[in-house]
């Protein structure tokens, strides 16, 4: 992990400056940092391990679903399969990912401070993080866990025979990380805003970050305490959810939901905060509707919390409460709409370049309506009984996460990788990387959309003949996709050591975080900026300094 | 106000103004704002973190309000009530622990700080003799539950909600005094002055939090519904 996070040393007559990555050296500069910079490095680190073992995972189900028979893995290896898949890539990757790589190493950075307000717990989380993954890492390596990434009881509290407690244990101690991380977030923005920064000259990024935040701190406890209950019932016999007892299952579906509903807007809202920045960029155009923009991350942020019952339409919920969460889920599609339509506008008119950042906003924006559209298709009530729990749902999920969620990711780690390398990537190597993964996903997740809605149930690891052309195709996509995600990994650990040197603000961006040198000095700022305007003021005569 | 960009690295803080000032932070005002804050930010994840718990108690409750209020009636309310007024007078002391800090009588805050954690570990000694008792009286969940009323499926549920919450309750206890344990270290040491003391403080914020949780749960799970027959 290392290896990838620590880059090489710059060559001195080249990068004579002090900057962060440069001002002290060794492994113990780095594993004892209290620099938010650094950390973030370590999290990238983390993230990218964990991101390649979840895929290789997922390239071992899409082959398994190569031929309609059963025939690569006997069907409990397959389960283990995709639940290490789904508790790898939601709890290691998908929900760290963007808060704490992008959102730490840039929070402070854009509010004009020196460093988030508890970089000593910063670390920690950081550690704490670690630690979790290990727990996860130790039950993958000893035969791994095939309850599901939803951990459903009874299976997962009574009759699962795979390692239920040390996974439970490790996304316990990793949601530790999240609250931590988002209980910074929040002081943070609270109380380091540079002066003359106030709440609506705060760019859409750090907006985003916050009503993530609200949803770590207000969400991850839950889960955290769900999972303590399903642990203490399997190790001491409790009787919390056995139906044997009066337990309720579907309690605990409920408190799980409860979280991990929002934890899907975990994913996207920060995404979702790194296109404003991006679309706003390469338009060379101010934000259309700033402040609407900014309430929907807080509506989605409220309203995420509301809807959990859709997930449980055929669990035996009532009709009434599944009627009220049916509306409920219908009413988050108007803020995602409002963002949509924002960056549609914004670009409007605009003096639109296509660098790899704006490829993947466009990607984004594509695939996350693609996805939120098929979302009201679930929550409405009647469809819902006939998709449920087929490769329909599936697909939709993964548009948003895979769709959304790292099309954003990947856009935003080209955006701002001057700022966080000091070198710039190529930019055609880029661009080709983001339009095999554009069509590698769609290959891969469109035809699942078909095949659920023509009733193949997901989680089988064998299927009638009729399905194979489609699944065929699904694998194809993903081996596309896979070589995708390969090349950004290559060619950014390439720039690092031979990219070009990048100049302070390569992009003409508007943003505080351009102000200070590439890389940043340890204090980010010289002087401590004061602000006297929005966070963005285009006009479309500004010309890019780089190309 | 961080005048040059060179030298300032992560070992060396620099740029402090004021004494106890950590690099981060402009000045101790905004500090204080921020650990205070955070405190309480960090108490909403815990009201979460039990909210969960008492959300299933809720429902079972409700579920099942007979056999809880006969399962109920296997507590010992004479010990649930010394142990009441044990964290309540505990929360005295730690009040007096954080004024004597912000007035900066250094020795009585040390004074007040051993004497919570004293307080603490009555409650704990008490909640562990509850635990005994309820072991030789085959209620703890398990094979060996045996309960002599109907319903003893529901009461081992009860049981199992009454071992996880005051379990929760009792390992937040721990970590306290630990955490009063430092306190009382860096207290001696002379860390803390009436300007700089919010550790105290904030510390103060989790105990007093930890001994409300105890105030619903006494209630919920030993006096509720002990009419009911």
């Amino acid at each position: 992990m290392s290896a990838v996070t620590v880059p090489p040393v710059p060559e001195a007559p080249v990068e004579p400056r002090v900057n962060y990555l440069n001002a002290t050296y060794g492994l113990k500069s780095w594993l004892l940092t209290r620099d938010h910079k650094r950390i973030a490095l370590l999290y990238l680190g983390t993230v990218t391990v964990f991101f390649f073992l979840g895929g290789l995972f997922a390239v071992l189900i899409r082959l398994e679903l190569l031929t309609p028979a059963g025939d690569l893995v006997q069907s409990e290896t397959y389960n283990k399969l995709f639940t290490m898949h789904g508790v790898i890539m939601v709890f290691f990757f998908l929900i760290p990912s963007i808060p704490a790589v992008l959102g730490n190493f840039l929070i402070p950075m854009m509010i004009g401070a020196k460093d988030l307000a508890f970089p000593r717990l910063n670390l920690l989380s950081w550690y704490i993080y670690a630690v979790g993954g290990l727990f996860t890492l130790w039950a993958v390596v000893h035969g791994g866990v095939d309850t599901g990434w939803t951990f459903y009881t009874p299976y997962s509290t009574t009759y699962s025979n795979s390692y239920v407690i040390v996974t439970a244990v490790g996304i316990f101690i990793t949601g530790f990380s999240s609250i931590l991380t988002g209980l910074n977030f929040i002081v943070t923005i609270h109380t380091m805003r540079a002066p003359g920064l106030t709440w609506f000259r705060l760019p859409l990024f750090v907006w985003a970050h916050y009503a993530t935040s609200l949803i770590f701190v207000l969400g991850t406890p839950v889960i955290a305490v769900t999972l303590l209950m399903v642990g203490v019932e399997r190790l001491f016999h409790l009787g919390i959810f056995d139906p044997k007892l009066g337990g309720d299952p579907i309690l605990f579906q409920h408190l799980f939901w409860f979280y991990s509903h929002p934890a899907v807007y975990i994913m996207v809202l920060p995404s979702m905060g790194v296109i404003s920045e991006i679309v706003t960029t390469f338009s060379r155009k101010n934000i259309f509707g700033y402040k609407f923009v900014a309430f929907a991350s807080l509506a989605i942020a409220v309203l995420g919390f509301l809807v959990w019952g859709h997930h449980m339409f055929v669990s035996g919920q009532s009709v009434y409460a599944g009627l009220v969460f049916s509306i409920l889920s219908f009413l988050v599609a108007i803020p995602s709409a409002v963002k949509v339509f924002n960056w549609t506008a914004t670009m409007y008119k605009g003096s639109i370049s296509y660098r790899t950042p704006m490829l993947y906003a466009f990607g984004f924006i594509g695939l996350f309506t693609i996805g939120g559209l098929t979302g009201l298709f679930l929550a409405s009530l009647g469809l819902d009984v006939h998709v449920h729990d087929t490769y329909f749902v599936v697909a939709h999920f993964h548009y948003i996460m895979v769709g959304g969620a790292i099309m954003g990711y990947m856009g935003g780690i080209h955006y701002w990788w001057p700022k966080i390398s000091g070198r710039l990537y190529p930019e055609g190597w880029a661009r080709f990387a983001a339009l095999v993964i554009f069509v590698g996903f769609n290959l891969t997740f469109f035809p699942q959309f078909i095949l659920g809605y023509l009733g193949m149930p997901r989680r089988y690891h064998a299927y009638p003949e009729e399905f194979q052309v489609l699944n065929v195709m699904s694998s194809a996509g993903a081996s596309i996709l896979g070589v995708g995600y390969l090349l950004p990994l290559l060619y950014l650990v390439w720039s690092m050591r031979y990219g070009k040197q990048a100049p302070a603000n390569p992009w003409g961006s508007t943003g505080l975080e351009w102000d200070t040198p590439s890389p940043p000095p340890t204090e980010n700022f010289a002087v401590t900026p004061v602000v006297t305007g929005d966070p963005y003021h285009y006009s479309p005569e500004e010309v890019e300094v780089v190309g | 106000m961080a005048d040059a960009i060179a030298p300032a690295t992560p070992a060396d803080p620099g740029h402090a103004t004021e004494p106890g000032v950590q690099h981060q932070f402009d000045t101790m005002e905004q500090q204080r704002e921020a650990s205070s804050f955070g405190m309480w930010v960090f108490l909403v994840t815990e009201i979460l973190f039990f909210g969960g718990l008492f959300t299933v108690y809720t429902v079972y409750r409700h579920q099942y309000p007979r056999a809880f209020a006969e399962a109920s009636r296997h507590l010992d309310i004479a010990l649930g009530t010394f142990n009441t007024a044990v964290l309540i007078v505990s929360s005295l002391t730690m009040a007096l622990a954080v004024w004597s800090a912000a007035v900066g009588r250094r020795k009585a805050i040390v004074v007040f700080l051993l004497l919570t954690m004293a307080l603490g570990g009555v409650f704990l000694g008490v909640k562990a003799v509850e635990y005994t008792h309820k072991f030789h009286d085959h209620l703890v969940p398990g094979p060996s539950f045996h309960f002599p009323g109907p319903n003893p499926g529901n009461a081992e549920l009860f049981f199992s909600l009454y071992f996880t919450m005051t379990g929760l309750h009792a390992a937040h206890m721990i970590i306290g005094i630990g955490i009063l344990t430092v306190l009382v270290f860096k207290t001696r040491k002379g860390r803390y002055t009436p300007e700089y003391h919010n550790p105290i403080e904030v510390s103060g914020l989790y105990w007093h939090f930890v001994d409300i949780v105890w105030i619903f749960l006494f209630p919920l799970l030993y006096l509720i519904g002990r009419h009911i027959h």
